[in-house]
């Protein structure tokens, strides 16, 4: 039932922020009707379940964003310095690391935060592995990606 | 006074963004293998497209705007990694192998799967 509520008002409140209709009785309406038909509608189809609805990543999510957006800038600038050495010193290394989170919502996140990561990508998963491609060695730091897997292990919820 | 330092700050985020992007493609062309090239193209997702999203979110008119380019935002955020994802584990299962160490060389197990490219 949490979930329901949940996804009622997210849906409505996105539905207000794109349309900014606030005034128009009859369009509000409409909208009202359109959030619940979707909202029965993802119901039926079983949707509305820990990994449709992730509402319990939510509180932490977002210092993890913000520290994740400081990690990405200095990656961003160390694979840039490579684009543009004159002759790039590249040492491209396979390697695997354990994966904290037990949700399959935070697995999610953490294999997205691994490819977002310029430097990193995430190129394969199985139950308790992620296989990480890296550009250069120093990149390749899995004490810093163990220490983003702990991290997102921290902001999933029940 | 505050458009100009609107205006200042919104160039600065598209000039960087453009550069950002100009990166990603030089990146992508010189390196050498696809996994290497690959990490390019995340500059290109990540400070490339936000920091042109955060110039035009300076510039917007009114709060409205501003909510839906932070939607856009977000939605870039959330979709290319999948998509990077995608790509390298579509490589790695069609057995790919990639450039490794300083040398570049092919990883072990190169030989038997691709006969044909190695003498």
């Amino acid at each position: 039932m949490g979930r329901i509520i949940i996804t009622g008002l997210t849906l409505a409140a996105i539905w207000l922020l794109l349309s900014g209709y606030f005034d128009h009785p009859l369009l509000l309406v409409l909208g009202a009707a359109s959030v619940i038909l979707s909202v029965f509608l993802s119901h039926r189809a079983g949707m509305l379940d820990q990994e449709g609805v992730p509402g319990g990543v939510f509180p932490g999510i977002v210092p993890y964003m913000g520290w994740l957006t400081f990690e990405i800038g200095k990656a961003n600038i160390e694979v840039a310095r490579q684009a543009l050495a004159i002759t790039p010193t590249l040492s491209p290394k396979m390697f695997t690391v354990p994966i904290p989170p037990k949700s399959t919502v935070g697995q999610v996140i953490f294999a997205n935060s691994i490819t977002l990561t310029p430097g990193t990508v995430s190129v394969s998963l199985n139950e308790d592995h992620i296989l990480v491609h890296a550009l250069t060695e120093e990149l390749a730091d899995i004490a810093a990606i163990a220490d983003m897997g702990a991290r997102v292990a921290k902001t999933e919820g029940p | 006074m505050v458009d100009l330092l609107r205006d200042i700050l919104s160039w600065a985020c598209f000039i960087g963004g453009g550069i950002f992007v100009v990166i990603g493609c030089i990146g992508l062309v010189r390196f050498p293998d696809f996994y290497t090239r690959l990490h390019p193209a995340g500059i290109t997702d990540t400070a490339g497209a936000e920091l042109i999203m955060l110039g035009m979110i300076l510039q917007a008119d009114s709060w409205l705007i501003v909510a839906k380019l932070g939607f856009i935002a977000v939605f870039l955020l959330l979709t290319s990694p999948v998509a990077t994802h995608a790509l390298a584990h579509a490589a790695w299962l069609s057995g790919l192998h990639p450039l490794t160490g300083k040398e570049l060389n092919y990883g072990e197990g190169y030989e038997e799967n691709n006969p044909e490219e190695t003498s």
